[in-house]
């Protein structure tokens, strides 16, 4: 409260670039790779978690809508060859009206319906590619070739300049995420998702507080999926599975839903992890039916652990940290909703919002 | 019971954490060892080799004692079952090798990431490989769409990318992609073998295609097409790996009256074709691509599928009579040599996988990876591996030649067609060749097949 919101969320997000640099020019090669990846699922997961955490809806699609910006992306660098950062615009246009046509649907909806149509949406979609192999390449998808623009210089690293890219993207979908959290906008959602009688009879228009966090959440997937596509090469249905789809939820929930520090940690769970145990699977001779199976295995450890012991995800562990050694966070206001002890370990994270309001069970339409 | 909980809580998370540090750690200090090349001191010398020269570490990933080399593969995942047994399977015969010398001295370390077939992590896992591990080469990568994933990215590195374990024709365009090699028998040399056998055996029937909707399946009916006259195909059907109903395209095959059906499927769509067909009571000829024909594979394929649904199969009796082709020695040939030699291989080394298709491709593989990095000399550069397979490979395990040259990356060019029987194939008539033009007649090879090496080893 000492400081203005927007000079704090600022500052942070400076911060983070800082971070970013010095990683990138620090590490090597591959892990300038991973900073991409890791600000690819940032953008896409806070999204997640702005749809989920703020407005009370949940999206098993948006695996769906990152191959929409992905495909965009690579169809413009293909055949009109765009700056990256204009085809990122148009990918973040289309998503976002493709977000609003699924998000007038989903307004209706609630619940396990939602997550039903989001579902179908996230395994239709993407098959698309093999109805029109001669537009979208079929099972092999479209390649996509991204270097460093000429006044880096011939030697700059592609992947220290692509680190930089997402990053940028990603930091600037936080800054605007979090001012819209503070928000009018960010306030109905909120309202919304507490009680949606109550909103609606304070004068919040629910259907397009809803449609919105929709257009948002989809639009962040767009954008997430067209640096996806500059990052691997490739744009391909293998690569926007329901698994995809999932693993947003999952980064979000890890991570602290509703939260955007939580986004990050949670991004950084699920890019980090797989590797670090197959790093860990392989180096200590293990056969190899087991090693394979490690990373999965710990990906689901980690999901159980954090769930068990900090129903609010790692931003729940960050602060309750941060409580234990006497540091007062204010930010705790920010997710407000989540009660201190959490639902009941294992529960969806559909369900989260139902266990603060218990009197909704009944009430879907 | 609130206050437990919260006592439960730092306990727990310190063990998490601990858990997590310590993967950490190990996992960083591992790249570290194997990723500095130059660290180890070069005045070791081979003991085996007649050597004048020291070993020196002359490219990224080989050191005076050590080859490192990468790979991507389907360990988990819907292409596991079979698949996943073949870098095990190379990974023996690298064994074998390190044990009995190495190549020049240096040990093969062979590195492969699991990618699930998903292209996506191939990205990853190869970038892996080749930024981080700082691998020689890429050494059988598995799959047509996971590896065109980083097809351009290898080739934009200059890192080697030997024997792509897929059979597309797109790993041969050395123009464009110099570092690329294929190296099992291509789809359209393939699918022109299996057509000019359908188009000779069965004149006047109806033929069926069922095919994957990809290169895969592409390029295998390009071949077909150009052997099979196109009045007898009555009816084309394909299908996506990720949607296992496949009903309605074998009701069409039914209804089209087809009666060989030609399948260029992976095993589990081979095994679903035959089970779909048996419940509408149709049982045509059926003939199957070498990758989708693994007898072994295909048995416990459509026993344990028909288990789901209820009900039982005797697996080598529904591969009884399967038509397809092979490119490597039948396995139940035990008098040939390279088959003694890679079971010997298998049966001290990766004894606990069956002795299958897969892990004869696995041994076979890894035995050219081996025969072209001794050609490529003592202290080989990345190019020199390039170099040494464009000036053509002598014939190996399999049972026609390599096409390999500057202008063409293709690997085996023949094969034998085949029979299952009793769960075994068994080669009917002689080996042929052929090439990748519409034009280019199947021919029968008249070369003589190559006797396996007493060592094991191939000869520098």
């Amino acid at each position: 409260m000492r400081t203005a919101p927007l000079v704090r969320i600022l500052g942070t997000a400076l911060i983070g670039a800082a971070v970013v640099v010095i990683l990138s020019i620090k590490l090597d090669a591959f892990r300038d790779y991973q900073i991409a990846q890791v600000a690819v699922e940032v953008t896409a997961v806070a999204g997640l978690t702005v749809l989920t955490g703020l407005s009370g809806q949940i999206s098993l699609g948006n695996g769906a809508f990152m191959a929409i910006g992905g495909y965009t992306t690579a169809l413009i660098l293909l055949h009109l060859s765009w700056p990256f950062i204009a085809s990122l615009a148009v990918a973040a246009v289309i998503t976002a009206a493709a977000g609003a046509i699924v998000g007038v649907a989903a307004a209706r909806l609630h619940g396990p319906y939602l997550a039903g149509v989001t579902l179908m949406l996230g395994v239709a979609l993407p098959s698309l590619a093999y109805v029109y192999p001669g537009l979208l390449g079929g099972d092999q998808g479209l390649t996509v070739v991204y270097t460093t623009p000429g006044f880096l210089g011939s030697n700059f690293p592609l992947y220290r300049w692509q680190a930089w890219v997402c990053s940028a993207v990603a930091l600037g979908t936080l800054v605007l995420l979090a001012n819209l959290g503070r928000s009018r906008v960010g306030r109905n959602w909120r309202a919304v998702r507490d009680d949606e009688v109550a909103a609606a009879l304070a004068g919040v228009n629910v259907a397009r507080a809803r449609v919105l966090a929709f257009v948002v959440s989809a639009t962040c997937a767009g954008m997430a999926g067209a640096m996806l596509a500059i990052i691997t090469g490739l744009v391909a249905p293998g690569a926007f599975t329901i698994t995809l789809s999932i693993a947003l939820l999952t980064a979000a929930v890890i991570g602290g839903l509703g939260n955007l520090f939580g986004a990050v940690w949670g991004s950084l769970v699920i890019v980090l992890v797989p590797t670090y145990a197959t790093d860990v699977a392989t180096s200590h001779g293990l056969s190899s039916s087991v090693a394979s199976n490690i990373p999965v295995a710990a990906y689901g450890v980690v999901l159980i652990l954090v769930m068990l012991i900090f129903p609010q995800g790692i931003q729940g562990a960050v602060l309750w940290v941060l409580r234990l050694f006497g540091i007062s966070s204010s930010r705790t206001r920010y997710p407000a909703s989540v009660p201190d002890t959490g639902p009941p370990a294992g529960e969806a994270p559909a369900s989260q919002h139902e266990v603060v309001l218990p009197h909704k069970k009944e009430g879907t339409q | 019971m609130k206050r437990s909980h919260r006592l439960r809580v730092p306990a727990i998370a310190v063990a998490a954490t601990a858990v997590l540090t310590v993967a950490a750690c190990t996992s960083s200090s591992s790249p570290g060892s194997s990723s500095t090349p130059g660290a180890t001191s070069s005045t070791t010398s081979s003991p085996t080799s007649s050597a004048n020269s020291a070993l020196t570490a002359s490219a990224p990933g080989i050191t005076a004692t050590t080859i490192t080399i990468g790979s991507h593969q389907p360990l988990t995942g819907p292409a596991a079952p079979g698949y996943s047994e073949i870098a095990p399977a190379s990974a023996a015969y690298f064994d074998y090798v390190n044990a009995h010398g190495g190549v020049y001295g240096r040990k093969i370390v062979y590195k492969y990431l699991d990618d699930a077939y998903n292209p996506t992590q191939t990205a990853t896992v190869v970038r892996q490989l080749v930024l981080q591990d700082n691998v020689y080469a890429i050494f059988d990568g598995l799959g047509t769409p996971t590896h065109l994933a980083v097809e351009s990215f290898l080739n934009s590195e200059k890192v080697p990318d030997v024997f792509v374990a897929s059979g597309c024709d797109c790993w041969n365009q050395p123009t464009t992609d110099p570092e690329t090699f294929g190296w099992q028998l291509d789809y359209i040399r393939e699918g022109k073998i299996l057509g000019q056998y359908i188009a000779k055996h069965f004149a006047g029937k109806k033929i069926g295609y069922f095919y994957q909707d990809d290169e895969f399946g592409m390029d295998g009916v390009k071949g077909l097409d150009d052997e099979i006259p196109h009045s007898m195909v009555v009816s084309r059907e394909t299908y996506v790996p990720t949607n296992v109903n496949i009903a309605p395209a074998v009701a069409a095959l039914h209804a089209s009256g087809a009666q060989v059906v030609v399948a260029f499927s992976i095993p589990a769509f081979t095994a679903l074709l035959r089970l779909n067909g048996l419940k509408l009571g149709y049982s045509p000829t059926f003939v199957v691509s070498n990758v989708g024909s693994d007898p072994i594979t295909l048995s416990g394929l459509l026993e344990s599928f028909a288990k789901q649904g209820g009900a039982t199969v005797n697996g080598n009796q529904l591969t009884a009579g399967i038509i397809t082709d092979g490119y490597l020695p039948t396995l139940g040939d035990t008098s040939n040599s390279w088959i003694a030699l890679f079971k010997k291989v298998h049966d001290q080394y990766d004894a606990k996988a069956p002795f299958d298709g897969n892990v004869l491709y696995g041994e076979a593989v890894a035995y050219t990876f081996v025969q072209s990095m001794l050609m490529a000399g003592r202290n080989p550069t990345r190019q020199d591996l390039v170099s040494a397979i464009n000036s053509g490979l002598p014939q190996g395990p399999a049972v026609a030649p390599y096409a390999f040259s500057s202008t063409d990356h293709a690997g085996v060019t023949g094969a034998y067609i085949g029979v299952i029987n009793n769960g075994v194939l068994v080669q009917e008539g002689s080996v042929l060749t052929t090439d990748t033009s519409a034009t280019g007649a199947v021919t029968t090879y008249t070369g003589t097949e190559q006797q396996a090496p007493a060592s094991g080893i191939p000869a520098p």
